[in-house]
């Protein structure tokens, strides 16, 4: 990979007052423009391919028992047996008292644990409290820490405590990848979004998330867009690359598509790739390889030919 | 993957296989006559000449020279037409024929998308969803203006004009035809249109639907040829009026050749217009609107974006997103879906923009082409910007009509506009900010037809477009549009 994704830029809080100003109507028309690009043949079995590659697979409820986090498991490891070749998931995304379980589930395979942490979904708890359920985790496993911020100090401008609990928490993850969750949906303009992305690239994420999934609206093509166009815009500035996912509400094939588009047309290549790039999502990866059977025998099958775990 | 530290690498890797529009459904004659008086009937001169696909330099058909002779004949239909049946119309009834063009060009919209790509070059993108829909939406305004003339100009008698003679340009064929034909036939005059002679097929395509929605012969009647057919439409003694939109020299010689006649005349001529962007603008928005001020159509817009002006503390970031930004465009065969920029018009057009190339770098400036390959057959440019350029600069101050856009810095809000007005043309502007009060400080001091506000090249039949200066006379769209078609009188 780049040379230049290890590089430690120093964590300082950044200049909100110079982050540049969004205009949502020039948004929705730039990603107006990306769904109107045709990807067909090789190179959307490429894309799908790639899809499943990237993808999270995620169950986050209160109803989780480890039962149903070694299905997900099963399912993450052999996604559909019938397609060859076929890449596996990213990485299984559970609650922190599951970590252990999917670690082991997982056990022999590159799929990496991820978990969600800091008082998931609300983030509505102490920092100490934030900071065992983060050290909770990485003690159980984690390979990924998706903490959330706290969206009431960032929208009552209190930035220097949104600033300072996600380095607190970096720094809990010690090892782990920490995914920064904005809550977009309750963020309200995209212009937040903007400001919220550079505050917590600077303060040490080395992805930046959309939603915890819990919240309407979840990711957008538009959220994700600006939230791209940060990243790129600090990797100019610093060097340092920073991965992005949208989590929920993407469960379809074309619409996936149209995040590669996004994604290839504003970061370029480098980032084309499950290091950089995941969607957090439960149901894409079975519209995904209905689409690859699809591409390879040239008929639909049902859905009821798809495991649901 | 070894990438230049913090550069952005948009080659290689996952690539957007071939999408071409199917063309299965086109049919292009073998050759075209000349549409008068509801028929298509063969030039008298028996001459003809080619149309050809710029992408490959391949023909496409072969189109018909109209002499004097097939003008006069066309006049004389248009003059009987007007006569008899058209302005002697209930207009309710003229309305009725405008809206049934307007459903059969929606109807054939993939046709004509794609022979408007195939005769002119531009990405199917944008004549499928610019071009032909923006035209439908034409006829279908003015349809609904047809009986209600009397209303658009209250207190005030609104009579035709007669026999229109229009001419048309080769950058939007089938969408200038709709903001000449339209107004025209729902104010009650008929029509005698020339297209451009390197994109006559959507007019001819055009004239079939025309005889399909069942006008009345010689409402409509369109001629094929080059200047000189022009010309002799232009002089023609019955013709009332001349709706010309092209180059501002040939719009100068037509004023010549109309001084001291009787007809009334639109000139939609040039521009070089300014587009300004201030350091508290939404940066990549406004990347995306130089992108689409001056790329959009290859840049064969009157009202394009070619001059920008980056306000000194934001030019670098704005130029080096802009630079990022080409990359990603895609120059090549008009009718892939996801091609954004297609081919050049024609062998003599690229000419030029290759002549004002040169001129730029012997000047001094710097010239920057994004790293696209393009195909070896046909007629292609790369966009193009170039940096280290003055108003003093010809890259600066003369129309190029190609994707190539002159970037200049300022410091202060009067130097801009200042700037922005140091040109013979006023057509259309753009600017750029976060303050609304800018906004209006700013269209109220650009002297220009058109502005846009954190937005550029937005169309919509309802509004008026026209320029200053040498950018032309008269506006088209919206009610101004009505008004250039009308003889208005006092109330009987």
């Amino acid at each position: 990979m780049a040379l230049t994704a290890v590089k430690k830029v120093p964590a300082r809080l950044p200049n909100l007052g110079k982050v540049p100003a969004v205009d949502e109507v020039g948004v929705n028309e730039r990603v107006s423009r990306f769904q109107t690009r045709s990807i067909k043949t090789s190179s959307k079995v490429e894309a799908l391919k790639l899809i499943l590659s990237m993808i999270d697979l995620t169950t986050l409820e209160g109803q989780d028992t480890p039962g149903k986090v070694r299905q997900l498991c099963q399912k993450a490891m052999h996604l559909h047996d019938a397609l060859p070749d076929l890449p596996h998931v990213a990485a299984v995304c559970v609650y922190p008292t599951m970590v252990a379980i999917a670690k082991e589930a997982l056990k022999g395979t590159d799929i990496k644990v991820a978990s969600v942490a800091t008082a998931f979904p609300s983030g509505m708890s102490k920092l100490s409290v934030k900071l065992d359920d983060t050290r909770m985790a990485v003690a159980a496993g984690a390979d990924e820490i998706d903490m959330v911020i706290s969206r009431g100090a960032f929208l009552a401008g209190d930035y220097r405590y949104v600033f300072d609990e996600i380095r607190a928490v970096k720094k809990a993850c010690g090892d782990a990848h920490l995914k920064v969750i904005l809550e977009t949906g309750e963020l309200g303009t995209l212009d937040r979004v903007r400001r919220a992305s550079v505050l917590a690239m600077h303060a040490g994420a080395d992805f930046i998330k959309t939603s915890t999934g819990k919240i309407q609206p979840a990711a957008t093509m538009q959220v994700t867009l600006v939230m791209l166009q940060a990243i790129r815009d600090y990797y100019q500035e610093t060097g340092r690359m920073v991965g992005m996912k949208p989590a929920g509400g993407i469960s379809t094939s074309k619409l996936a598509i149209h995040y590669l588009v996004m994604l290839r047309e504003t970061l370029g290549n480098a980032w084309m790739t499950p290091e950089w790039f995941r969607f957090g999502a439960s149901s894409l990866a079975n519209d995904v390889l209905m689409q690859l059977m699809k591409q390879s025998t040239g008929r639909y099958q049902s859905a009821d030919y798809f495991s649901k775990d | 993957m070894a990438i230049p530290e913090n550069k952005l690498a948009f080659d290689g890797g996952w690539e957007y296989a071939p999408a071409p529009e199917s063309t299965d459904h086109v049919r292009i004659n073998k050759r075209y006559g000349l549409f008068i008086n509801g028929d298509f009937v063969a030039p008298e001169k028996g001459k003809y000449f080619d149309t050809i696909n710029p992408a490959n330099e391949e023909k496409l058909s072969r189109v018909a020279e109209a002499s004097e002779a097939d003008v006069d004949k066309a006049v004389k239909a248009a003059r009987d037409a007007y006569r008899g049946p058209w302005s002697r119309m209930k207009p309710a009834e003229r309305g009725k024929y405008i809206y049934r063009i307007a459903r059969i060009i929606q109807e054939r919209a993939r046709e004509f998308a794609a022979i408007e790509s195939l005769d002119g070059g531009k990405p199917i993108r944008e004549s499928r969803d610019v071009d032909i829909p923006l035209a439908a939406a034409h006829y279908f305004y003015y349809a609904g203006w047809a009986d209600k003339l009397d209303y658009a100009f209250p207190g005030r008698k609104a009579r035709p004009m007669g026999v229109a003679g229009q001419i048309i340009p080769w950058n939007f064929p089938m969408l200038m035809a709709a903001w000449k034909i339209a107004p025209a036939l729902a104010c009650g005059n008929t029509v005698v249109l020339k297209p451009a002679e390197t994109t006559p097929l959507t007019a001819l395509k055009l004239a079939e639907v025309i005889a399909d929605a069942g006008l009345p012969p010689g409402v409509v009647n369109i001629v094929t040829g080059a200047g000189k057919t022009g010309a002799a439409i232009v002089e023609h003694p019955d013709v009332d009026k001349i709706a010309f939109t092209g180059s501002t020299n040939v719009g100068k010689i037509i004023m010549r050749s109309l001084a001291g006649t009787n007809k009334k005349y639109t000139l939609e001529l040039g521009g070089k217009a300014a587009n300004i962007i201030f350091a508290d603008a939404a940066i990549d928005q406004a990347v995306e609107g130089i992108v689409n001020g001056i790329f959009f159509n290859q840049g064969h817009v009157c009202c394009a974006g070619s001059r920008l002006f980056v306000q000194e503390s934001v030019a670098d970031e704005v130029i080096a997103k802009l630079k990022d930004r080409m990359e990603t465009l895609i120059v090549g065969d008009p009718l892939d879906k996801n091609t954004d920029i297609g081919a050049i018009n024609s062998r003599m057009q690229l000419e030029k923009i290759e002549s004002y190339l040169a001129v730029g770098q012997e000047e001094g400036g710097t010239m920057h082409q994004s790293s696209c390959r393009v195909p070896k057959q046909g007629y292609w440019c790369r966009p193009t910007i170039f940096t280290g350029v003055s108003q003093s600069n010809r890259v600066v101050q003369e129309e190029i009509f190609g994707p190539v856009l002159a970037i200049q810095t300022f410091r202060r809000f009067d130097e801009a506009i200042t700037k922005a007005n140091n040109t013979p043309y006023g057509l259309s502007g753009g600017v750029w900010t976060d303050k609304g009060a800018k906004i209006f400080k700013m269209t109220q001091s650009v002297r220009a037809g058109v502005i846009w506000a954190n937005t550029f090249n937005k169309f919509d039949p309802t509004s008026p477009f026209g320029g200053y200066k040498e950018s032309g006379v008269g506006r088209e769209g919206g009610l101004h549009g009505l008004d250039a078609y009308l003889k208005l009188g006092a109330l009987s």
